[in-house]
């Protein structure tokens, strides 16, 4: 028999103020909604932190505040997101990711409904993904003080043995891959944000990497840097990537997948695809003779059926990126200064 | 992507920069001053240069919109926000631009003042019917491509008796501004303005229509070609300006034939017409003042606009020191040849309004091309006529 007299009305209802007042409507949320759903032996402890053994060996720990709007898109929702996030975060590093903890914090006013399915999402993502959300932490903002629900995750992980995967790894002669498509999920956010109809409808590609990343690292140990480029896009993360290794880079536009709805909505909205947010796609940089074999491992998961070899690692003082176009010319990719703002003309 | 790759094909550039090379001929040089910053975008994000002999040189003009807007308009607009307390609705690009004291309506917004981004003159409208407690202003910028959409706003909201909906104009004009660069008298230290010819720009003619330029073509003897934003027009258009001056004919011709008409859209002509009226003179950033260059409201709509309702200032602000915005935008000199270029000046912190939007010439160089020697890259070539 249930601890309370009557059930939440998950239908109806609407979070309070006495949902994060520490009292009985508290532990009634996390009871009927965040538990029930997220279900675990070590959430089911009840306690304000959860206990586990680690193994020996290298950890990873990583943290992600999501504040997405809208809070559904097409392809996922704040949810699911922040369960990849962090994930990914973890996997960069080339490790397995073991736990999550989450954070919210709830506007005074939200439906229970939407949580609800924000809940279930995130309990499928991490279920699909075989890591638990363990600990978590719920707090209410009066209305007005948030948007509705911002959600923070935070992941440890453990480090395979002989990996060295880090940002600084990059060396000239190292071939740059993509495990796919750029800019889904922003366009995705961007047109349903702008309520823009296209006829093909464009979905985010949010989806946790670490089992493509396990696959990677088992083929080629030799991995010098992993990173997912998410905001600021392809372009942010390789200028990223270049300054703190302290190499230039040379890339192929004609190698680059680009959706041509992906294309099209940004032809339309005046932005760069390569400067468009991805939620689930990575940069592999890794050293040229193993390329073609890691390809090959990629191609095979089906969250990289069209990773690509985009370029290659050079020597270069001033670190820059640059790219030969499509159209023959070439000029430098660079970091994405303010917001991108759709041009007017 | 249909009805765009094709205007981006590598065998065809390599086919038409066989052509330039060809045609060009090695004694002179062709400076082509592209108008537009659609084109200055088109031919950094594609490399276009890389395609051209070295005595083809692309200079690249002031039509960026948001580059030419003097820093007193933008004090204007702050202050509707700031002093006059209304919901100031504008384009995207206008929210980075730098005004007096380091500020920009993007800072006015984070410290509280109500700015909000538009798509469109409908959203503005939309804004105002659904605050009937606030008023609001459109701030209306852009050459002759974005007028008519403020003209039917403006219809649009008198015909509905729309009472705190206001516009503050600053529609402009591009022949004028062409005009103002060739009539530009040299500056002490400047280089000789060496325009041999230009790419007229491609959404402005779809309004006001090739036969626009002819007086300037005529008058000046510089051949205009209208170009498209894409990289093939680019270098269709540059072929074409070439082969005129070859010839030595100096016509207005029309590439992007595929959307522009001599006479243009005499429908949005006529909804301008109504609205709109000359303003003797106007500021640009880079030009200084221009006459007959820019629209005022006409005193039908004078209940609308917004320098009427608030009694907005005239605020005479002056460029950064230094900044030499004034000089690149009428192509006598190289953002690289300014001492602020990358130093303190730079997309994240603009000084001058060239290195605001992706369209402005300092942008371009900056995040397309700033690795490249000064000879690559569009320089101003000297002492070759």
């Amino acid at each position: 028999m249930s601890r309370f007299p009557m059930r939440l009305d998950i239908r109806r209802g609407h979070v309070d103020m006495s949902h994060g007042s520490g009292g009985r409507a508290m532990a009634q949320l996390i009871d009927e909604l965040f538990l029930h759903h997220l279900d675990n032996a070590l959430l089911r402890q009840g306690n304000d932190q959860a206990a586990f053994t680690v193994s020996a060996g290298r950890m990873v720990m990583s943290t992600d505040g999501h504040v997405i709007s809208p809070l559904f898109f097409p392809g996922g929702d704040i949810g699911s997101l922040a369960v990849h996030g962090t994930l990914n975060d973890i996997a960069m590093s080339g490790a397995k990711p073991l736990y999550l903890a989450a954070g919210f914090i709830l506007e005074e006013g939200f439906p229970l409904a939407d949580l609800e399915r924000i809940v279930i999402s995130m309990a499928a993502a991490a279920n699909a993904a075989g890591v638990p959300v363990v600990t978590g932490d719920t707090k209410v903002v009066e209305r007005g003080k948030g948007d509705g629900v911002f959600i923070t995750t935070t992941g440890v992980g453990v480090v395979p043995e002989g990996l060295a995967i880090s940002g600084d790894g990059a060396r000239p002669g190292d071939a740059i891959l993509i495990s796919g498509s750029m800019g889904d999920h922003g366009v995705a956010i961007m047109s349903s944000r702008e309520n823009l109809e296209f006829e093909t409808r464009i979905e985010s590609d949010s989806a946790a990497l670490h089992t493509l990343v396990a696959a990677m690292v088992d083929a080629v140990p030799e991995i010098h840097c992993l990173r997912d480029p998410t905001r600021g896009g392809l372009a942010t993360t390789l200028n990223e990537l270049a300054q703190q290794s302290g190499v230039g880079m040379r890339l192929r536009e004609a190698t680059i997948p680009v959706r041509s709805a992906v294309q099209a909505a940004c032809e339309l909205l005046g932005l760069d695809p390569l400067y468009v947010a991805n939620e689930g796609k990575l940069i592999c940089i890794c050293p040229a003779v193993a390329a073609e074999r890691l390809l090959a491992v990629m191609r095979n998961h089906p969250l990289a059926a069209e990773a690509a070899i985009i370029g290659e690692v050079v020597e270069d003082a001033e670190s820059f990126v640059q790219m030969e176009t499509s159209f023959g010319g070439s000029r430098i990719v660079d970091w994405l200064a303010g917001e991108q703002l759709p041009r007017i003309c | 992507m249909k009805y765009i790759d094709e205007f981006r094909q590598r065998d065809l550039a390599e086919t038409l920069a066989a052509a330039i090379d060809r045609e060009a001929d090695h004694r002179r040089h062709y400076r082509i001053m592209e108008f537009c910053g659609g084109h200055t975008h088109a031919i950094f994000r594609y490399g276009v240069q890389d395609l051209m002999p070295a005595n083809v040189r692309f200079i690249h003009g002031p039509g960026c919109p948001v580059c030419v807007l003097p820093i007193g308009r933008i004090d204007s607009a702050i202050a509707l926000v700031e002093v006059h307390g209304v919901i100031l609705c504008t384009y995207g690009d206008m929210l980075r631009v730098p005004a007096s004291d380091r500020r920009s309506l993007l800072k006015v917004k984070a410290e509280g003042g109500d700015v909000r981004m538009v798509y469109s003159t409908q959203d503005a409208l939309k804004i105002a019917r659904d605050n009937p407690g606030r008023q609001v202003v459109f701030f209306a910028i852009g050459f002759e491509t974005t007028t008519p959409p403020t003209a039917v706003a403006l219809q649009q909201a008198q015909a509905e008796g729309l009472q705190n909906f206001s516009v503050f104009c600053n529609h402009v004009l591009t022949p004028a501004a062409m005009r103002a660069i060739l009539d530009a008298p040299q500056r002490a230290g400047e280089a000789a303005l060496a325009i041999d010819g230009f790419l007229g720009p491609s959404h402005v003619s779809t309004i006001i229509g090739s036969h626009a330029y002819a007086p300037l073509a005529r008058r000046y003897g510089k051949p205009v070609v209208i170009a498209g934003f894409e990289p093939l027009d680019v270098m269709q258009s540059a072929l074409m300006v070439i082969r005129q001056l070859n010839e030595g004919r100096c016509e207005v011709e029309n590439e992007y034939s595929r959307v522009v008409t001599a006479e243009g859209n005499r429908k949005a002509q006529a909804r301008v017409a109504e609205v709109f009226e000359l303003r003797p003179t106007f500021e640009w950033r880079g030009l200084g003042l221009v006459a007959d260059s820019a629209l005022r409201i006409r005193p039908e709509y004078a209940n609308l606009d917004a320098e009427q309702r608030f009694e907005v200032a005239a605020i005479s602000a002056s460029d950064v020191k230094g900044c030499e915005c004034p000089s690149i935008l009428r192509g006598v000199k190289r953002p690289v040849d300014c001492k602020l270029f990358g130093t303190v000046c730079s997309p994240e912190n603009p000084m001058g309004s060239c290195m605001v939007s992706s369209e402005g010439a300092c942008a371009a160089y900056w995040s397309y091309g700033r690795f490249r020697q000064p000879d690559d890259a569009g320089a101003v070539q000297e002492g070759v006529a």
